[in-house]
């Protein structure tokens, strides 16, 4: 058999070898896809690690919103208004005792009530008048004086008992309704037998114990006791703040309206208290979230780093062979270190879309079970591949430095 | 005068003067030395020797896989040691061809694929890749082999595969290392026809073995010893 073959002239002019990059990827993918069991681990091993990482940025999102949410729906909807300190010489500015009524008209209230600091000079609380010296009896606790909307504005929930009402507090009525702290640590469980307290020489009957209150939380352990007896026996001069409850989304505009209804003479002198920019705090409480999620998610990463790296370098070793080949068929050793990092890049790359979507599936799943709203920034899962080809580039930089610098001829020598 | 002059003294393929190589610096194993050879375009030149003589390491240099540790080989009138890697890598892809006696084919891909990588090296033209490979097949008689993976052929099918291989870039020189030392008498015969036919087209040959058989199809033998020219006839 006789096979023509065509003659080059001699040229000085070397023409260096080269590569497309089309047949460096195909050469890339076709070398990763040749041992498919152990691509598919070594894959899994980033994906489990993007998957940690984007399910633990979702999850903090999606758990973090909802706690806010929640904060959210409770702070935006409270206002407390107080009076300013006057200037000196200048008459005091004093909220009126029918705030709570004046407000109640505005649209968007739900309640309004006032809240004072009865000061009681040294005067300590007791439940019982037999002075034990074997155990305390005697506590320093805070006494409020409180209208009786005030209840509902803080969203007071009564565990026994009753709460004050108008009655009492225009008879200037001597009765107490107590904090569960303030039951705690005076030993009044429940009020079936008329338990009485002491403040200083005063003595008041507790008509009710609070279970809990989800607004001026201060008052879990105090006394609370009506306007018209801390007046009386007291002598307060006007309530220290107005508390009030408003309907979603009413709390900024009522808090514009709201010191001109209680002194339409001197709003200026009232200071409104509204709810923090809900968004300053969701980026705080995420932030928290984020910093310790992304720590759990970049331990993950960095053992599918490993992975990966651990992998090629084997992969390295096994194919000494065909690296020697390729040298041979004029590769050089940019074209073997290129086509190793994009194998192990590509390996990245295909976890972090594996991971993705299984991070966000993560998410999803949970968020359902939970009956919460899932909330993924879009840009987690779109970065997740680029990440996960970072860390294969790092990862395979190693074995594909080691797989470049291997001389041709021992190469060769090792055999396919 | 001068293309006159040029036809009267061809420059040759291969010219080695004084070449060595040398192992290692602090006890150094001498592998070559002071080797001076000359291979003509066309020309099929066999080397023989024992194991351990030299020969693939000879075979090594004149095929840019390794570089002396001294004198002078000139590649068709160029200084070799003058090129960079990359130009010598070029030399590789384009114009030398490699056929070993382990083949040296990936498992892994097809016959197509793997004649087809000779290529990818080359920067040749992705259009038409696969016709040119499946020309390179037939023309070693293995056109109905294309799709097959290379552990599901015979060694002597293999060896056709890797030659269609060093072929399809259309090499100036082809160095075959023990062509024929992985194959039965009647496989060889067939792999020496095909080589035969390859001198015959003109293509320059140099073969290492220690097989007698093969080395009297070359037109001339290079007996190398202890990394000396002992003999050339």
């Amino acid at each position: 058999m006789t096979v023509k073959i065509a003659r080059r002239p001699p040229a000085q002019d070397v023409e260096p070898s080269g590569m497309w990059a089309h047949d460096l990827l195909r050469e890339a993918v076709a070398g990763l896809f040749a041992r498919p069991v152990r691509m598919a681990l070594t894959v899994l091993g980033t994906m489990i690690g993007l998957a940690a990482l984007v399910a633990t940025l979702g999850l903090s999102r999606t758990a973090g919103n909802q706690i806010i949410a929640r904060f959210d729906e409770l702070a935006a909807t409270e206002i407390t208004v107080s009076a300013k300190p006057a200037p000196e010489g200048a008459p005091a500015n004093e909220l009126p005792w029918d705030g709570p009524a004046r407000i109640a008209r505005l649209n968007g209230v739900v309640a309004a009530g006032t809240l004072s600091n009865v000061d009681v000079g040294e005067a300590l609380v007791a439940a019982t008048t037999i002075r034990d010296p074997q155990r305390r009896t005697e506590f320093k606790l805070a006494v409020q004086a409180a209208s009786p909307s005030m209840f509902t504005a803080v969203r007071a929930k009564l565990r026994t008992g009753r709460l004050p009402d108008e009655g009492h507090s225009k008879r200037a009525e001597r009765v107490a309704v107590l904090g569960p702290n303030a039951a705690e640590q005076l030993g009044i469980a429940e009020v079936g037998r008329l338990p009485a307290i002491s403040i200083g020489d005063e003595v008041f009957l507790v008509v009710g114990i609070l279970d809990s209150v989800q607004r001026k939380h201060a008052l879990s352990s105090a006394v609370i006791i009506p306007e018209g007896i801390a007046r009386r026996l007291y002598h307060l001069p006007a309530p220290e703040s107005v508390v009030i409850e408003t309907k979603v989304g009413a709390a900024s505009l009522l808090s514009r309206q709201v010191p001109t209804a209680l002194r339409p003479d001197n709003p200026s002198g009232l200071k409104v208290a509204v709810p923090e920019q809900p968004q300053t705090l969701r980026a705080g409480v995420r932030s928290d979230l984020d910093v310790l999620f992304l720590m759990l998610g970049g331990v993950s990463l960095l053992v599918g780093a490993i992975g990966i790296a651990n992998v090629t370098l084997v992969s390295v070793m096994e194919r000494v062979g065909e690296i020697g080949l390729r040298r041979a068929l004029g590769a050089t050793r940019r074209h073997i270190a290129a086509q190793f990092l994009l194998e192990s890049a590509t390996m990245g790359v295909l976890g972090g879309i594996f991971g993705a979507s299984a991070g966000m599936l993560v998410v999803v799943g949970v968020a359902t079970y939970q009956k919460w709203t899932p909330v993924i920034d879009p840009i987690i899962p779109l970065l997740a591949p680029v990440i996960g080809g970072l860390v294969g580039v790092l990862a395979g930089a190693y074995p594909a430095l080691r797989a470049a610098r291997l001389e041709p001829v021992d190469a060769l020598r090792s055999g396919t | 005068m001068a293309e006159a002059a040029a036809h009267t003294a061809p420059i040759p393929m291969i010219r080695l003067a004084g070449i060595g190589r040398r192992y290692g610096t602090v006890a150094p194993v001498v592998a070559l030395r002071g080797i001076d050879l000359e291979v003509r375009a066309g020309e099929w030149v066999a080397v023989v020797g024992a194991s351990g003589s030299g020969k693939t390491t000879l075979l090594n240099i004149v095929g840019c896989l390794d570089r002396q540790s001294g004198g002078t080989y000139w590649f068709d009138g160029i200084d070799v040691a003058a090129l960079s890697d990359r130009q010598r890598a070029g030399l590789r892809s384009r114009r030398i061809g490699f056929i070993f006696q382990s083949f040296h084919l990936l498992a892994h891909r097809t016959v197509l694929e793997n004649v087809m990588l000779a290529e990818a090296y080359a920067r040749q033209p992705r259009a038409g890749r696969a016709d040119r490979a499946r020309a390179a097949l037939a023309a070693v008689d293995l056109d109905s082999r294309t799709d097959f993976l290379p552990t599901r052929l015979s060694g002597g099918e293999r060896q056709r595969v890797a030659i269609a291989r060093a072929l399809l870039n259309g090499p100036d020189l082809l160095l075959c290392d023990e062509p024929t030392g992985n194959l039965d008498s009647v496989t060889t015969d067939s792999i020496l026809e095909l080589l035969d036919g390859l001198h015959r087209g003109g293509l320059t040959i140099i073969t290492i073995t220690h097989d007698a058989g093969v080395a009297v199809r070359a037109e001339r033998q290079v007996r190398l010893a202890d990394g000396q020219i002992v003999g050339a006839r």
